[in-house]
């Protein structure tokens, strides 16, 4: 899973796709799983990560992190052939 | 270095709601890197800002409707060459193009004003009536579209679409109808305004990406930026919009642009679908309304094709900067009735 390469991420967690011109916000976590995936990170990885960093359980992690793929997926974030 | 001196004349000074190009492209010639240009405003109503913008354009004169025919306006032309020894035209409006190709070779050999237009051909080619031709031969998608002249023909072409679709008009305006009753209600107010024909046009679902780009006349694409309409006025104008950086669209761009030789500005506009299918709405002969967004992405358009018509050798633009904006805004000026009472009696400001 890997967030396309052109895609602008700031500090602020605005993110702005210039394929198509459309913009987004995410939140704080958002913003470093997004990050993860921009620095190949795996999805084991990123689990690890957020697990060692936050409380929360693998469950809840795991429910919320598919969402959110599927929220970068459905606006076409992903790369193209990453995304099934 | 010093800035050559040079007076180029510019038409499209409607600042208004549904605005011409020309006060965006008076803006990006006035920051030409070699020129210092003279701007005469060259406007067709008195009401049109531009001829009031006295930082911008430096003196306008009314010329006659298109209508009047290509004589009346080479007659003009002449009166106003008089008194400001023009270099350069650039004309904006779709509706006067035609005047100005069929004047381009007199002005330039009887008075040495230059410019740089599409051939007849090519503008031709790409009418909104001819569009569909257009994508065939150069194989580009374009929503089929058929074109009517009375309605009358209305129940003809009612197997070959399905609703909704888009009633166009032959240079301006574009309403979506729902229904054959629709039809007939877009079809009489356009024609009214506009002329005949109409066009009726598939409709595509999608978003409705743009290009503004020039092309040297050999094929070769001097530039070109892609844009996103980002916020659109009930007459279907971009208010706001962002640069984009979409390689596919670019090159459908510069395929057009090589195999039909253009020559001058123009503007592609197209549907993006969801599967990412790319469908050629209309091709405008001239400079959009925006074209101040790609000076701002850093390709100064009218820059580059004032060279051109004065002659000289242009390179090809290699980038543009991608997720810049731009947002219109609307301005109250105040004017004398001096003014006013001057160009609407002497046609010049």
């Amino acid at each position: 899973m890997k967030i396309k390469q052109n895609i602008a991420i700031s500090d602020s967690g605005f993110i702005f796709n210039p394929t198509t011109g459309d913009s987004f916000s995410t939140n704080p976590i958002g913003q470093e799983i997004i990050k993860l995936l921009h620095n190949s990170k795996t999805e084991d990885e990123i689990r690890s990560f957020i697990l060692e960093t936050y409380q929360i359980s693998r469950d809840h992690f795991e429910k919320d992190y598919y969402d959110f793929i599927n929220v970068l997926k459905k606006y076409k974030l992903l790369e193209e052939n990453e995304k099934d | 270095m010093k800035k050559t001196d040079i007076t180029i004349a510019v038409t499209g000074l409607n600042a208004i709601d549904s605005p011409g190009p020309g006060i965006s492209v008076i803006r990006a010639l006035r920051e030409s890197s070699y020129y210092n240009p003279r701007i005469i405003g060259l406007s067709y109503d008195t009401m049109e800002p531009g001829i009031y913008m006295h930082d911008l354009v430096d003196k306008t004169y009314q010329i006659p409707f298109p209508s009047a025919g290509v004589d009346n306006l080479l007659h003009r032309i002449r009166e106003i060459n008089k008194k400001e020894k023009l270099d350069v035209i650039i004309p904006n409006f779709d509706a006067e193009l035609f005047n100005f190709i069929k004047l381009e070779q007199r002005l330039s050999e009887d008075l040495n004003i230059k410019m740089f237009l599409p051939s007849l051909n090519q503008f031709e080619e790409r009418q909104k009536s001819n569009l569909f031709a257009f994508g065939k031969k150069y194989k580009v998608k374009v929503p089929k579209n058929k074109t009517l002249f009375s309605l009358s023909e209305i129940p003809l072409i009612e197997n070959d679409f399905t609703f909704p679709l888009v009633v166009k008009g032959k240079y301006y305006d574009a309403k979506i109808a729902y229904s054959r009753e629709q039809i007939a209600q877009h079809f009489e107010k356009i024609s009214v305004r506009w002329g005949l024909p109409i066009i009726i046009q598939e409709y595509i679902f999608g978003s409705e990406v743009n290009v503004t780009a020039i092309g040297d006349g050999t094929g070769r694409t001097v530039g070109a930026v892609p844009m996103r309409k980002q916020y659109i006025t009930d007459k279907g104008k971009a208010w706001s919009g962002i640069s984009l950086d979409d390689d596919k669209l670019l090159k459908i761009t510069h395929d057009i642009i090589k195999a039909t030789k253009w020559k001058g500005s123009l503007e592609l506009e197209f549907i993006k679908t969801s599967n990412e299918e790319y469908y050629l709405l209309e091709i405008n002969p001239r400079f959009p309304a925006w074209i101040y967004l790609a000076v701002g992405c850093g390709q100064n358009h009218p820059d580059a094709l004032l060279k051109m018509a004065l002659g000289r050798k242009v390179k090809s633009f290699s980038k543009h900067e991608t997720g810049k904006m731009f947002i219109r805004y609307s301005y109250d000026m105040i004017v004398n009735l001096k003014e006013f009472e001057k160009i609407s009696t002497l046609g010049e400001l």
